[in-house]
């Protein structure tokens, strides 16, 4: 299998990297739109700020390439959010593959800081994640999530209910982060991989 | 729903863990790519390791500690010692670090937890704040808690989160090494003013001393070093002693 890492300038492309080392996974680390293309299966990270990393994206003509993949994508963190059609953060226009709006945490309470950051329990609904991952505990950094939607495929809470992981067609796509999330990440990665 | 954070620390000089290490099933207790994934496995939440290398030689070693961390630890962690300019950070973060932490450089020029926050995004700053109190006041210190500064810690917990630091992780001077239990009133006054995650650092003795800075004091996460070290308390039996209490513990 030939699987590719978009390489863009995402702040976890080595953490990911690592983890499927760790898998003994063989994989490419590349911006070259026809490895991209031809890859068998294609992981687009993130880290960072919507704005300037969807900017990196379209100077480059990546955006293009992403939106149009046919092989199964998983988006990581930053990569779900950009998937889908807008983000309140810095409000920006992305990749639309979801047709949701990303929003801002609002806490309700003084003991709900932003961002949420910590280890929190997915709760699997009709999921492309394997079954052992209900009630897992997986490992978050953000400010910004997507709402529980039709595509949602787990979710979690954190002030109000949001989606953890979703799935449409070919794309995959979960807002924790798998390669932080010790033995349970590794499961979501092989999940996809399979 | 979110669960509250057990974060062992451990400090290294030279590319060694420094402290005594009494663990059992371990080949090398000074090699933190070993003793790190051991805690790893144990449960340990994330994970802090503390340059405290005097020599520039000595830090050296420490940037290539952190990719070799980075490749075995499947748990965030985050470095810290001797930050004081974004230049110092992107080679950690590339090297696979998840957080920075500053201490000292960032009360000597405050201007860099903007620049931080700025090139690598907040949740990777965590500003380190150590203070003791000096007539009734919270006062931050430098120089490992030996020298006082003009700050005081709530303005300058603040302040950190106003100029875009991710979390506060705050050592009480006055409790660091007591083993009498965690800095409870400061603690709770932090998380009353700040709305990022407060790290709760020094005094930590026993497993009970947990239940006060996560329930009085409602620390987000809790550090400690010496007790994980020795095996004075061990992650596993903290954690469903803290569950057993209510806490919400992975």
């Amino acid at each position: 299998m030939k699987l590719a890492i978009i390489k863009y300038n995402a702040g976890n492309i080595q953490s990911v990297s690592f983890a499927l080392e760790r898998l003994g996974v063989d994989f490419h680390i590349t911006d070259n739109a026809e490895e991209i293309k031809t890859a068998d299966k294609v992981i687009f990270p993130g880290v960072g700020e919507a704005s300037t990393t969807m900017k990196y994206l379209r100077d480059r003509k990546l955006d293009l390439v992403i939106r149009d993949l046919k092989q199964p994508v998983l988006g990581i963190c930053l990569g779900m959010q950009l998937m889908c059609t807008f983000s309140e953060e810095n409000a920006t226009e992305c990749l639309g593959i979801f047709d949701e709006s990303v929003k801002l945490f609002k806490p309700t309470a003084q003991d709900q800081k932003v961002p949420h950051m910590g280890w929190n329990q997915l709760r699997l609904k009709d999921s492309w994640l394997d079954p052992s991952l209900e009630g897992e505990f997986i490992y978050f950094v953000h400010s910004y999530y997507v709402p529980v939607n039709p595509n949602t495929a787990a979710s979690t809470d954190y002030i109000v209910p949001f989606s953890a992981a979703m799935k449409r067609d070919n794309f995959h796509a979960v807002q924790f982060h798998p390669e932080k999330s010790a033995e349970a990440g590794e499961r979501v990665l092989k999940s996809f991989l399979k | 729903m979110l669960t509250k954070r057990i974060i062992p620390c451990l400090d290294i000089k030279d590319g060694r863990t420094v402290k005594g290490v009494n663990f059992v099933n371990i080949r090398d207790a000074g090699d933190p790519v070993e003793l790190g994934s051991a805690y790893a496995q144990q449960g340990a939440d994330e994970l802090v390791f503390l340059d405290i290398s005097a020599t520039n030689e000595e830090r050296k070693t420490f940037a290539s500690l952190v990719r070799d961390i980075a490749k075995h630890i499947n748990i965030p962690f985050t470095v810290g010692g001797g930050i004081s300019a974004v230049a110092d950070v992107a080679p950690l973060l590339e090297a696979g670090a998840d957080k920075v932490s500053v201490n000292s450089a960032a009360v000597r020029n405050p201007g860099l937890i903007d620049e931080l926050s700025k090139a690598f995004g907040a949740q990777c700053i965590v500003l380190a704040i150590d203070a003791r109190r000096v007539d009734d006041q919270w006062t931050v210190h430098t120089h490992g808690g030996k020298k006082a500064t003009e700050k005081k810690l709530f303005e300058w917990a603040k302040e950190g989160q106003d100029r875009g630091a991710g979390e506060i992780l705050f050592t009480s001077m006055d409790h660091d090494g007591t083993k009498s239990g965690f800095a409870i009133d400061p603690l709770a006054r932090l998380n009353a003013i700040l709305s990022i995650p407060v790290i709760a650092s020094g005094g930590a003795g026993n497993k009970e001393h947990f239940i006060g800075a996560f329930k009085e004091g409602k620390a987000d996460a809790a550090l400690a070093a010496s007790i994980f070290h020795f095996g004075e308390v061990k992650i596993p039996e903290l954690k469903s002693f803290l569950k057993q209490q209510a806490i919400h513990i992975r």
